[in-house]
C-alpha cells in the first residue's frame, strides 16, 4: 500500500477521536489556563449550539492528529515570522545572512505545508499572528525573536514526542527538530559566535531543553491572536 | 571490527540475546561461518540484520538497554575523538575554535556519563568503551584519516561526519521507542544538541576551509562538502524529498526548491549502515 493510503487510513482511523469535541472539557480546562485560551474576544461563538470549539477560534484535536495540529500551529507562526523577515530584511544585511534566512523561510514553510497535507480535512486553519514588540528593521530584534523561536521549537519537538503514538510520524519529528536545532545553533552563532549550545538550552547533562505542549502554547500565544484549545491533546 | 567481540558483549548485556536468537541458532552458525568468508565491509550489515530478526516483535527493559547501549557505543566515538583532539598538540587553534571544540567535548563526555546512568536505571549493563582507531585503520593507526589530529581542515571533516552521523542515528532508533517516555524524551534531548553541535562545526569548516563548496549548516541533497567518497555513506539518501508520502518540492504551490526540500527534512539512518560506517573507526 503507498504510504498516502497509509496516511489516509490512519487519518480516517483518528477522524472520530478529532470529531469529540467536548465543549465541557474545554471550559473546565479553560478555568485551568485561562492564560492560553483568549476567552473575551469570541464570546460569541457560544451561540451557536453546534459550534464544536467552544469559545476557542481552533481545536487542535486530540491523539497524534491533535500533536501534529500542534506542530502545524508551530511551524505556522515560524513561517509567518520569517516570511516577514525576508519581504522586508534589516537595513545592512549580509548577503550571507539574507541567504541563510531565506533558506530557514523555505525549511519553515516546507514544515508548515507538510503537516498542513498530512493533516487535510483535520488540519486547523490559518492562524492569525500579532508581532507586539519586534522590530523588524532591527537586526537585533530580528535574530532575538528567531533565536526564541527556534529554542522554543526544538524544545517543543522534544517535549512532544512521547506524546505520538505512530511510528511513522515519530520519526517526521525527528526529521524536522533536528533541523530546527541547526536553524537555532546558526542563529545563535551569528548573534554571538560559540553560542550555539551554551549552557542556557543545553544543561549539564547534555540534554537540550524539552518542553510540554502547554508551556509552549503559553509562549507562543503571545504572538497568535487566533486563540487556541489543547485540551484535548494527550498530556504526560 | 571484531564481530564476534561485539556478539560476545552483546550476549553480556543481554542474557537473553542467544535465547531470543535460539530457534534461529542454525541462522547464527551459518552467520559466523559466513563472516569468515564475505568482506569485511559486509559483515556489519549481515550483523544489523541478525541483530534486528533476533529483537524482531519484542519490547521493554532489553531493548530499552540495547538501544540505549547502541547510543552510548556512538556517544564514546565521539567524546574520545574531541577529548583526543583536544589533547593534541597545535591542531585547534586557540580562541574560538578551541572554545567550540570544548563545548562539544563536554556534552558529548555528559552524553556518555547520562547513558550510563541511564542504563543502569533501565536494568541493563553499560557495554565497555570500544578502543577505537580515529585513523579509520582498524587498529593499525595508517587508515585514511591517519593525519585526523594533525589537520585540523581533516578533523573537522571527520567531525562534521561524526555528528551528522550521530543525528541519523538517533533517527534511526526513533520508531522503537515510541511509549518509552522520558527515555525517549531524553534521546531526543541528546538528538538535537548533536544536530546544534553539526550546525556550528559546518559553519567552522565553511569560515575555515577552501574546497568545502557551499557547505551550510543544514545537509543540502546528500552533499558532505567533504573531498572524499569515503564519507558518502553518511549522506546517502539525505537527498530524499518525500517526506511520509508527500512531495515537498514546491508543495502547495510554494517555491520550495529540491535543495530546500532536502534541507528541511534530515534523515534517518539504520544500526546497519551506522555500523559500517564507524565500522573501520572500532579496532
Amino acid at each position: 500500500m503507498p504510504k498516502s493510503q497509509i496516511t489516509q487510513t490512519r487519518m480516517e482511523a483518528n477522524q472520530k477521536e478529532i470529531a469529540q469535541v467536548s465543549r465541557r472539557k474545554f471550559l473546565g480546562f479553560a478555568g485551568a489556563a485561562t492564560g492560553l485560551i483568549v476567552v473575551a474576544s469570541s464570546c460569541n461563538k457560544n451561540d451557536s449550539p453546534t459550534g464544536s470549539t467552544g469559545t476557542a477560534d481552533v481545536d487542535l484535536g486530540s491523539g497524534d492528529f491533535g500533536i501534529l495540529n500542534y506542530a502545524y500551529a508551530l511551524e505556522q507562526l515560524e513561517a509567518a515570522f520569517y516570511t516577514k523577515v525576508i519581504d522586508s530584511p534589516y537595513s545592512g544585511i549580509p548577503a550571507q545572512e539574507l541567504a541563510m534566512l531565506t533558506d530557514i523561510r523555505d525549511h519553515e514553510i516546507a514544515h508548515r505545508e507538510f503537516f498542513k497535507t498530512v493533516l487535510a480535512d483535520k488540519a486547523i486553519g490559518d492562524l492569525e499572528f500579532k508581532w507586539t514588540g519586534i522590530d523588524f528593521a532591527s537586526r537585533d530584534s530580528v535574530l532575538a525573536t528567531a533565536k526564541a523561536f527556534e529554542d522554543l521549537g526544538v524544545a517543543a519537538y522534544n517535549g512532544a514526542g512521547r506524546l505520538i503514538v505512530m511510528a511513522d510520524y515519530l520519526v517526521v519529528a525527528g526529521q524536522i527538530v533536528s533541523v530546527e536545532a541547526r536553524h537555532a545553533a546558526y542563529i545563535r552563532d551569528i548573534i554571538s559566535n560559540g553560542t550555539f549550545a551554551d549552557d542556557t538550552v543545553v544543561d549539564a547533562m547534555g540534554l537540550d531543553g524539552s518542553k510540554k505542549p502547554l508551556e509552549v502554547l503559553e509562549i507562543a500565544s503571545n504572538y497568535i491572536v487566533t486563540t487556541i484549545d489543547a485540551s484535548n491533546l494527550p498530556t504526560y | 571490527m571484531n564481530i564476534n567481540h561485539i556478539l560476545n558483549e552483546m550476549n553480556k548485556v543481554d542474557a537473553d540475546l542467544y535465547d531470543r536468537i535460539d530457534t534461529r541458532r542454525s541462522a547464527l552458525r551459518d552467520f559466523a561461518n559466513m563472516s569468515g568468508k564475505v568482506a569485511l565491509a559486509a559483515v556489519p550489515i549481515a550483523f544489523g540484520s541478525l541483530f534486528k530478526k533476533a529483537y524482531a516483535g519484542t519490547t521493554g527493559v532489553a531493548d530499552a538497554a540495547e538501544i540505549l547501549n547502541y547510543a552510548l557505543t556512538l556517544e564514546y566515538l565521539e567524546a574520545e575523538f574531541y577529548s583526543m583532539a583536544l589533547l593534541s598538540p597545535n591542531l585547534i587553534p586557540a580562541g574560538a575554535a578551541s572554545q567550540a571544540i570544548q563545548t562539544i567535548s563536554k556534552h558529548e563526555t555528559a552524553h556518555v556519563n547520562f547513558l550510563i546512568s541511564a542504563i543502569g536505571a533501565v536494568g541493563g549493563t553499560p557495554v565497555d568503551k570500544p578502543t577505537f582507531d580515529f585513523s579509520a585503520g582498524n587498529g593499525t593507526g595508517e587508515g585514511p584519516f591517519k593525519t585526523v589530529f594533525s589537520d585540523f581542515g581533516l578533523f573537522l571533516s571527520v567531525a562534521q561526519t561524526f555528528e551528522d552521523t550521530g543525528v541519523r542515528a538517533y533517527k534511526g532508533r526513533a520508531a522503537e521507542l515510541v511509549g518509552a517516555g522520558a527515555y525517549l524524551t531524553a534521546a531526543l534531548q541528546i538528538h538535537s544538541v548533536e544536530a546544534r553541535h553539526a550546525a556550528h562545526i559546518r559553519q567552522m569548516r565553511k569560515n575555515y576551509g577552501s574546497g568545502v563548496g557551499n557547505v551550510k549548516p543544514w545537509i543540502t541533497g546528500n552533499m558532505s562538502g567533504i573531498n572524499t567518497p569515503l564519507v558518502q555513506p553518511s549522506y546517502n539518501g539525505e537527498d530524499n524529498t518525500t517526506i511520509a508520502g508527500v512531495p515537498i518540492v514546491n508543495i502547495n504551490g510554494f517555491s520550495i526548491s529540491a535543495d530546500a526540500a532536502s534541507e528541511s527534512f534530515d534523515e534517518p539512518l539504520s544500526p546497519a549502515d551506522v555500523l559500517a560506517i564507524i565500522d573501520g573507526f572500532i579496532v
